[in-house]
């Protein structure tokens, strides 16, 4: 008995001493990753995030994060957990954590909860995620100018509306830059296995493709491309420029610190409100990794150019006129295409061969 | 059907690659196994392989080192389950489950440093211009060493088993352990020396995933390898020669599939992702209808606990 | 020389002890590995075993406890019952999620139509059924083409997994989800969902049904003559073709019971606790459940606490990892650590542990 109220005064001295200067306790800062931190794209990206707000705040946040949470049950528990930890904001950095998400925040009014990459939203939920196809058409814009076999490959996930988004975004701007272009897209079925994209990729190039684009984590592709000789690969969710210059020419980088930063900033001042943030190339929140000098100095530019004009806003990524695969018309001449259809995106557009799944 | 652009030598080629982390494991499994002891560690003993060779690699700069390293990781990891096993005579499947657990988490815990390095590539073998030679040349003659390794250890695991009087030992501590005790044979020491031996191979298995196929360090990258080596184990029922197949024919439906979607043949991606799976199972019911039992070949004290009594 | 020599009888006293002295060395073992990640040793085994059961949140934990334990005994008990005859289920991953897909949609066809008391017990019984008839597959073929059943019903795990990709992807997925994968949340319809039997404990049907299995297997293995045939076919098949056992009909009791029951775990988590069928919707109970059932000795009660120890580990590991900042990995490297020595120790309750030369015989 004796030690437990010995353990209770020593845990309420620890307290005393977080409390700031101003008086106000720390802001707890809670993340819940789907992977590990150590696996090198998506977990990892959002774990530089909260370095990023741990850095930017001092002792005046406390951060705490778990990772590899299955999406469910396991989820709706560990948010639960931060919750009863006193977190007063909450990171769910997976789409499947959407309604855990919603589930939760119901039990903690007082919380504020911030869900990646889903709709639902609450007067304590947010939502954010971020335009990786803007990026996706930079990176189709280099590949069908590099290309020399005509031929690009795409190693996809699952057929979801994000990595549709990304394949079309690619193929419409490497036919931009290139019309004879062909895209032949390879399914792995998972999230993560590396070995088996390293085989796909290996697969596409024995298939004759000389550039090679991943919506998947690891560097597998990166490194079967490096002994192929002659593919190029763009770097996906990191940098991945342990692989510059060549295979990979440049990437798409996954920025959130400057939107956690911005939120919990927010919660502090006491005007965090629900909203929904999809942000791309402009605000920061996706980054064109350094274009390297294997690529010719004139495609650089346009791709440079290309970027800074999305960035504006002068250009789209989804312009009419253009047509779903089946040929029917999609967006009109000049009409551009409104969020609702981006996020739920489930058709390939017009020159893409293959059928999406289901 | 037209193929289109698959190009059969260079899948045939490619098949023997990918298949080898699964060849490698299965071939140390089936050792273990032929000994008497079921260890359902495998997955584990590969990514400790996988991590410890990576690690090893970074730090000295040469594979070779790595691949050692590896081999050893994971046979000290082995000899956990056989202490446990063999001397505490803990159940063999819940010991070797939690070894998969165990070696999950320990490998994380070591690779956290390791996550984003580039290590040196080692370089496939290419003899005196055969390589260069149609057809055979890119299938025999310009592999990674570790493929003809582990090719030559499917030859001498066969070898050793059908002829030598270790093997014969280690075959006869496997079906009836009380009987080889009885003529005098060591049965813990023979099971200590299987496990060590699969584990070596269990190691090198995922060290050739983390330095050769991938190569790259990433948490968890196993991804199951090592449950699709103690499936091929009993696909092959227990017979060196059948693991060969086996692991070929798995790892070359994986390679084929993913060559089907890359020439754009219609075949729905669904059915194409369980194809391994399926076409695997259903080789082994026509090979097994027909046969007296179910266990196959087994070795019939597979997975008992062995104490001298006397 | 230390040495050991078999006890005629299991020690009724060690029997109960190894436990706890194994969740001891654990805690000595467990606390060093804290200690060299930087935790402070005492903090995280109070963390993991202590908070959740008696801490400052667990009337939150208690419940939850419940909730992870729940699958696993349900699973573990319908296999315990296959290994004890020899009948080896190792896919009891995939008969959970081919139970939760078949009472999910079950349930979603009926949508909206309220009506509880015939879209849940439908559910149910489809759920079961799932698993029922995915474990037939090994089942049948063992018994009709001698087709060793570790290798089917391990493989038809992934067969499995890549079916709940294409449900979650195609004909499960929510028609006003705006085109992402996944279900509809069955816990958002009132007549399908699983819910807690009383609020804030974490007790939901799967739970019951946990321990009715429980129940139902200890009264088959110690009073019924199925229950004799299993144990007899496990120590020595031959004697028990003697004494009339039906080989064929026993392989496929055993599976087919394993099966439903794994169904039916999936069900109930499909229902409750999970909400909806997703991509990532198992996460690994099926093989846990192995872990659980040997640790459990194959024992219907002994399961029951030992899926319990499973959850608190899950449970407490989870919390040491949000307010402690341990990574998942050392919460797995422990759990290995935990198993190693719960399944060590047991070697004290069978056998006698002597020092010095071995006595006459």
């Amino acid at each position: 008995m004796k030690k437990r109220t010995f353990l209770a005064a020593a845990l309420a001295a620890t307290m005393a001493t977080g409390v700031a200067a101003d008086g106000h306790e720390p802001t707890k800062v809670g993340f819940i990753y789907v992977g590990p931190i150590g696996d090198g794209g998506w977990t990892y990206e959002h774990h530089q995030g909260l370095l990023a707000v741990q850095e930017e705040f001092g002792d005046k946040v406390e951060t705490m994060y778990q990772e590899s949470v299955p999406e469910g049950a396991d989820a709706e528990r560990a948010m639960t957990q931060m919750a009863l930890q006193g977190a007063d904001i909450i990171f769910t950095t997976s789409f499947g954590y959407m309604d855990p998400t919603i589930n939760v925040a119901e039990k903690f009014p007082d919380v504020k909860f911030e869900h990646a990459t889903g709709y639902k939203r609450a007067d304590n939920v947010s939502t954010y995620s971020a335009r990786f196809y803007e990026g996706r058409a930079v990176q189709g814009h280099i590949a069908g100018k590099m290309t020399q076999s005509n031929k690009i490959g795409y190693i996809a996930s699952f057929p979801i509306p994000e990595v549709i988004r990304g394949i079309n975004a690619s193929y419409l701007w490497a036919k931009k830059a290139n019309p004879d272009v062909e895209m032949s897209v390879i399914w792995v079925y998972t999230w993560f296995d590396p070995a088996k994209e390293a085989d796909a990729a290996k697969a596409l190039i024995e298939n004759g493709v000389d550039v090679v684009l991943q919506h998947t984590d690891s560097t597998a592709p990166q490194a079967a491309a490096a002994e192929a000789g002659g593919v190029v690969t763009f770097g996906q969710a990191s940098d991945m420029s342990e692989y510059a210059p060549f295979p990979r020419v440049s990437s798409i980088i996954d920025n959130w610190a400057p939107y956690y930063i911005d939120r919990v900033r927010a919660v502090m001042d006491g005007t965090w409100e629900s909203k929904d943030t999809w942000d791309g190339i402009a605000p920061g929140m996706v980054e064109i990794g350094e274009i390297t000098d294997a690529v010719p100095a004139d495609v650089k530019a346009e791709a440079l150019a290309l970027r800074d004009a999305i960035a504006s806003g002068e250009t789209h990524v989804f312009t009419g006129p253009l047509n779903k695969q089946d040929g029917s018309v999609w967006l009109a001449d000049g009409e551009t295409a409104d969020d609702g259809a981006l996020a739920g995106m489930d058709f390939y557009i017009e020159g893409l061969t293959g059928d999406i799944p289901n | 059907m037209d193929f289109g652009s698959i190009n059969p030598v260079l899948l045939i080629a490619s098949l023997m690659v990918a298949s080898t982390p699964i060849l490698l494991a299965a071939i140390g499994e089936l050792v273990v196994e032929r000994s008497g002891v079921l260890n359902l560690g495998v997955e584990g003993m590969m990514i400790v392989g996988a991590v410890t060779g990576f690690i090893v690699t970074v730090e000295t700069q040469s594979p070779a080192l790595g691949f050692i390293a590896g081999a050893l990781g994971a046979t000290l990891l082995s000899l956990v389950f056989g202490v446990l096993t063999q001397v505490f005579l803990s159940n063999q499947v819940a010991t070797g489950l939690g070894l998969t657990l165990f070696g999950l988490g320990i490998s994380a815990l070591m690779g956290q440093e390791y996550a984003q390095l580039r290590t040196p590539t080692s370089p496939r073998w290419e003899f005196f211009g055969l390589d260069e030679l149609p057809v055979i040349g890119p299938i025999a003659f310009n592999q990674h060493p570790l493929v003809y390794l582990s090719l030559i250890l499917v030859i001498f695991v066969w070898w050793f088993l059908k002829t030598t009087r270790s093997g014969m030992i280690l075959r006869a501590v496997g079906e009836n352990h009380d009987a080889a005790h009885a003529l005098g044979y060591s049965v813990i020491g023979t099971r200590f020396a299987a496990i060590a031996f699969g584990g070596a191979c269990a190691g090198l298995g995922g060290a050739f995933l983390s330095l050769v196929i991938v190569p790259q360090w990433t948490d968890g990258m196993t991804a199951g390898r090592g449950w699709i080596a103690l499936a091929i184990v009993v696909f092959a029922s227990w017979k060196a020669g059948r693991v060969l197949l086996g692991a070929y024919l798995f790892g070359g439906i994986s390679v084929l599939q993913l060559n089907l979607q890359a020439a754009g043949i219609a075949i729905p991606v669904e059915l194409l992702s369980m194809s391994p799976y399926l076409i695997t199972i259903l080789v082994l019911v026509i090979i097994s209808s027909g046969r007296a039992s179910a266990s196959g070949q087994a070795p019939a004290s597979l997975g008992r606990a062995f104490h001298a009594s006397g | 020389m230390i040495r050991l020599e078999k006890r005629a009888a299991p020690s009724r006293i060690w029997a109960y002890l190894t436990p706890v002295v194994a969740v001891l060395a654990t805690m000595v073992a467990g606390g060093a590995l804290f200690a060299l990640l930087g935790t402070d040793p005492w903090q995280a085994i109070r963390t993991i075993f202590w908070d959740p059961i008696f801490g400052e949140f667990a009337f939150y934990y208690r419940g939850q406890l419940l909730v992870k334990a729940g699958p696993l005994i349900l699973i573990a008990v319908g296999l315990a019952l296959g290994f004890k005859a020899g009948i080896w289920n190792i896919g009891a991953e995939g008969q959970y999620i081919i139970g939760a897909i078949c009472g999910a949609a079950v349930g979603l066809a009926f949508y909206p139509m309220e009506a509880r008391w015939l879209i849940f017990p439908l559910m149910v019984i489809a759920g079961a059924i799932g698993g029922f008839l995915w474990a037939m597959i090994p089942g049948i073929l063992r018994t009709r083409f001698n087709t060793n059943e570790i290798l089917v019903s391990l493989l038809l795990v992934y067969v499995a997994e890549q079916i709940l990709a294409w449900m979650a992807l195609g004909p499960l997925r929510n028609p006003e989800g705006a085109g992402f994968p996944g279900s509809r949340n069955l816990r958002n319809y009132e007549s399908a969902a699983n819910t807690e039997l009383f609020a804030g404990t974490g007790m939901h049907w799967g739970v019951v049904a946990a321990l009715i299995a429980v129940i139902f297997a200890y009264i088959l293995l110690s009073r019924h003559l199925t229950g004799f045939h299993i144990r007899l076919t496990g120590e020595s098949p031959r004697a028990a073709r003697f004494a009339g056992v039906n080989p064929t009909r026993l392989v496929l009791f055993c599976l087919g019971v394993s099966g439903a029951l794994a169904g039916l775990a999936g069900l109930f988590e499909v229902a409750g606790p999970s909400g909806q069928i997703s991509i990532d919707f198992n996460v690994g109970y099926g093989f846990t459940a192995i872990i659980v059932a040997f640790l459990g000795r194959l024992h219907p009660v002994g399961i029951l606490l030992a899926g319990l120890l499973m959850a608190l580990t899950y449970i407490g590991g989870e919390a040491a990892q949000a307010t402690l900042g341990l990574p998942a990995a050392a919460i797995q490297a422990f759990q290995g650590m935990l198993l190693f020595f719960l399944l060590g120790f047991d070697v004290l309750t069978n056998f006698r542990v002597r020092f010095g030369a071995r006595a006459a015989a």
